[in-house]
């Protein structure tokens, strides 16, 4: 079975019926079709009415499949209407497109997420355009009684060059929309681009610097409650009572106590009342039945161990050559274990929920979503209504890198259900926190073992067994060898390696696991390039040049490393003495992540017995650009993460409960760590790949390598701040 | 309780330890000052006291009863805020957005305070988190809006 087909079957393990139609995944991360799958490319003209409202002041709304996190995708829609429209992208209001209907773009479903929005819908929104403008000018032909043939357009107006005539796209936006959506229109020339390709400014930068952007923790709804919540402190486990319910629902403004699914709510008149109610609650737990209870025994360091000890079928996901009879031979294997830890995602707005149950039956929510179907399906299973009836209204995201895909028990808008269904108000709940750093879906703990051996050359063979599981086999049911999640990073690399074996060990992973910025790339890349460093060592070659030589089959990789090099002022091996008199060395990585490519330098020091990261060099090829501002924007972003998992990020679990539940024992990358980000886009012309995450696989390893440069320490598990550097 | 905030003295009836933040969210409607992890970590919810950056989620209302509190919602009504603002718009800085009211204010205490900041007083007063990693962009444009 393909991947594109395991898509679409019904995913498991969320909710107990599995969700409703057109549930789709990331699974697609590493394989997703940039160009328009099936079903998009209808005989008729793209949806125009749908999608896009042109209004009689000239404006246009469009109503985007994607949901604005910061990722600038409402302003790279804006730009891909507007280039076929003919409308400056500051003429354009966005705004999440809701359930259903013909948003499903990527053949029936759609994510925020793998990356993939602007190359899954770029044909798409660019058809979109092209329609709208021709609407625009038979419109105008009706108008001027011309032929259609005669007009042209010139941003934002229809133009009659033989007599000199121009309508405005606001005068004719009226009779536009009801003019018939052409089935075939040309798309603009590259060449002739003003909009895709320029650094057009992200449209909602002044309403978030002061402070008029609306989130869902902001959302108000007339007659609403408020809610507070305290989950069992280790997952599976149930509330018996509440010793002191009655001293509770005393307290100022409390309106009701409440019994959930591994949780006791407190719904109050104000948020802080309901919150210093819950944290008044003296709660009994017992053992429940939650579907993945966390053992009582669990520890991340205890599972750290089992996953390095666990022998299971190794299913094959890459292979060239004879990786084993290479190793076999051999008379020297070098051999390494490297794992990564649980990271949350630690998005800065907490995770919340508001629910509306009307007198019709029907539902209404506001939540924080990448994947509105499957919410929709998920609410009508909790509240126990037809689809038909749930009114989904996304919120634009605080932050989200992977938080908000449906999760088992990750997700508050059950609970959002069940307490408007018990109060028979409408009920706003917001997770502390502390909470969501206790149902966060974690990126899951991962760990992988490598076998190599080296000629004078580099490496000639080399084995990886990634032991463990990934989100998309657990969310989506892909077996072993079929789950991106478990090995992209590992699989998927451009180096030339006579003879390789890459591999999956399935094993359970305890934790709810989920997605997390990068995915399997996101710890998998620091594994596979740092592991790299060390047989560049073992054959006595320079890692810069070492990896150049592996890559000369491959132009296009080729030039990147090239590229960075060149970016960071030529590559320096060893060890040298900064201006501020700081001892340097630099690092060097690369990756390829969800249709792009990055190669990163990083540069550090050691400062205090702590690394310091003073530089990092990205040069990032995705193919085609939309926004070079917007990617520019994303690999700095995608670089603070890379660099903060690097540094300190690490969710430990002892007695099967993380030990750290705010941002004091978890730390995140602080202003003081921010590294310079140098970035240079190559724009290959190779199919367009993604933007928002492949900045931040190869920042890791780059720094590993950096500090074993400086060093001669080899770190081999993550974070760097559990080590101690001299 | 008197609370006087972005000018208007407001009468709210709070028990006293609510914290500032959910005063001015829930009592005020002002939802331009954020909550983020409300035990002084990340600087959402910084608002002004008197001028000076303030986390709202550990500042008790009855603590600053009487004095003169301003929120994001009012930024640009001082000189000051209207060119941090500027400067924040002209170097593209939010992602998400959810850390910037912090930001902007933290950054219009500095720069009242201290017009011409060196880079150390901007290290030094500029310590809120951003999850999206907007710290150069937040840099640039702090230099930017001072009067160096
Ligand atoms: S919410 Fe106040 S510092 Fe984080
Ligand atoms: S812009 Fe998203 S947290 Fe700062």
């Amino acid at each position: 079975m393909g991947v594109m087909d395991l898509l679409k079957k019904t995913p498991i393990n969320v909710s107990r019926r599995g969700f409703l139609a057109g549930a789709g995944s990331l699974v697609l991360a590493t394989s997703l079709p940039s160009r328009p799958v099936r079903g998009q490319e209808s005989e008729a003209g793209p949806d125009v009415p749908a999608f896009l409202e042109l209004r009689p002041d000239g404006t246009a709304h469009l109503m985007s499949p994607w949901i604005e996190g910061g990722q600038g995708v409402y302003t790279a829609m804006a730009q891909i209407v507007g280039e076929e429209l003919d409308l400056a992208p500051e003429n354009f209001s966005v705004e999440i497109a809701p359930p259903g209907g013909p948003f499903g773009v990527m053949g029936g479903f759609r994510i925020t997420g793998g990356s993939a929005s602007t190359r899954s819908s770029y044909t798409l929104m660019r058809r979109l355009g092209a329609s709208a403008r021709a609407m625009l000018i038979e419109a105008a032909a009706q108008e001027l009684g011309v032929e259609a043939s005669e007009l042209t357009t010139e941003p934002g107006q229809v133009v009659h060059s033989a007599s000199g005539r121009k309508i405005g796209y606001g005068a004719l936006a009226e009779a536009a929309m009801d003019m018939p959506v052409p089935a075939d229109v040309a798309l603009r020339d590259p060449a002739d681009f003003r909009y895709i390709r320029s650094g057009t400014p992200r449209i909602d930068v002044r309403d978030k610097s002061t402070g008029k952007a609306q989130y869902s923790i902001d959302v108000e709804v007339e007659g609403m409650l408020l809610a507070a919540v305290r989950h069992a402190p280790r997952l599976g486990m149930a509330p018996s009572a509440v010793t002191n319910q009655s001293d509770i629902e005393a307290m100022r403004g409390v309106h009701s106590v409440h019994m959930l699914d591994g949780a006791v709510a407190v719904v109050a008149d104000k948020f802080w009342q309901a919150r210093k109610a819950i944290d008044a609650a003296e709660i009994e737990w017992t053992e429940g039945d939650a579907k993945w209870p966390m053992p009582a025994d669990f520890s991340s360091r205890g599972f750290r161990d089992t996953l390095a000890g666990f022998t299971g079928d190794v299913v094959s996901v890459e292979s060239e050559g004879d990786a084993a009879g290479t190793l076999d031979a051999a008379e020297t294997v070098i051999e390494a274990t490297y794992d990564a830890p649980y990271v949350v995602h630690g998005q800065l707005e907490p995770p919340s929920a508001t629910a509306r149950m009307n007198e019709d039956g029907s539902l209404d929510l506001w939540l924080p979503n990448q994947a509105p179907e499957q919410f929709v399906g998920r609410a009508a299973e909790a509240a126990g209504i037809d689809p038909s009836q749930v009114k989904l209204h996304s919120q634009m995201l605080g932050g989200f890198f992977g938080r908000h895909f449906l999760y088992e028990t990750a997700n508050p808008f059950p609970q959002a259900i069940a307490l408007t269904q018990a109060t028979g108000r409408p009920v706003k709940l917001i997770w502390t926190r502390e909470e969501d750093f206790l149902r966060d879906a974690p990126r899951p703990l991962g760990l992988a073992r490598f076998r190599a051996t080296v000629g004078p050359e580099g490496p000639t063979a080399l084995s990886i067994e990634a032991v463990g599981e990934g989100p998309t086999g657990r969310w989506y049911g892909a077996p072993a060898g079929k789950d991106p999640s478990a090995t992209e990073g590992l699989s998927g690399k451009p180096y030339a390696i006579a003879n390789k074996a890459i591999g999956q060990v399935y094993t359970d992973n305890p934790a709810v696991i989920g997605y997390w910025r990068a995915v399997g790339h996101s710890m998998h890349d620091f594994m596979y390039e740092s592991f790299l460093d060390e047989l560049a060592e073992a054959a006595g070659l320079d890692p810069f040049e070492m990896r150049l030589s592996l890559l000369s089959g491959s132009e296009r990789h080729h030039t990147l490393l090239q590229t960075v090099g060149t970016l960071s002022g030529g590559w320096k091996a060893g060890t040298y003495e900064a201006e501020d008199g700081s001892t340097r060395a630099r690092g060097v990585a690369m990756a390829s992540p969800f249709g792009s490519e990055a190669a990163t330098i990083a540069e550090v020091s050691i400062d205090g017995g702590e690394v310091k990261v003073h530089n990092i060099w990205t040069a990032i090829d995705p193919g085609q650009i939309v926004n070079p501002a917007v990617i520019e924007a994303q690999v700095q972003s995608a670089t603070a993460l890379g660099v903060s998992q690097t540094l300190a990020e690490e969710l430990i679990y002892e007695n099967g409960e993380p030990t750290a539940r705010n941002f004091d024992l978890y730390s995140i990358l602080r202003p003081d760590q921010m590294p310079e980000v140098h970035v240079e886009i190559v724009e290959s012309g190779a199919e367009m790949g993604g933007v928002g995450e492949p900045g931040l696989p190869a920042v890791g390893p780059a720094i590993v390598n950096a500090v074993a440069a400086l060093t001669g320490q080899r770190i081999r598990s993550l974070p760097l701040s559990k080590h101690s550097f001299g | 309780m008197q609370l006087t905030v972005n000018g208007t003295s407001h009468e709210v009836d709070v028990d006293p330890d609510t914290p500032l933040l959910w005063v001015i969210r829930e009592e005020l409607g002002l939802t331009g000052t954020k909550y983020g992890c409300g035990i002084a970590q990340c600087g959402a919810c910084t608002v002004l006291v008197n001028g000076v950056a303030t986390r709202s989620c550990v500042t008790p209302a009855e603590s600053v009863a009487g004095q003169s509190i301003s929120t994001i919602e009012t930024v640009e009504e001082t000189e000051t805020g209207r060119r941090v603002v500027e400067a924040w718009v002209e170097n593209q800085v939010p992602q998400c957005g959810y850390c910037q009211s912090g930001q902007v204010l933290a950054a219009t205490a500095l720069l009242t305070e201290t017009p011409q900041p060196t880079d150390e007083d901007i290290e030094y007063a500029m310590t809120n988190l951003c999850r999206c990693g907007t710290y150069n962009k937040i840099r640039a444009a702090v230099r930017d809006a001072s009067e160096a």
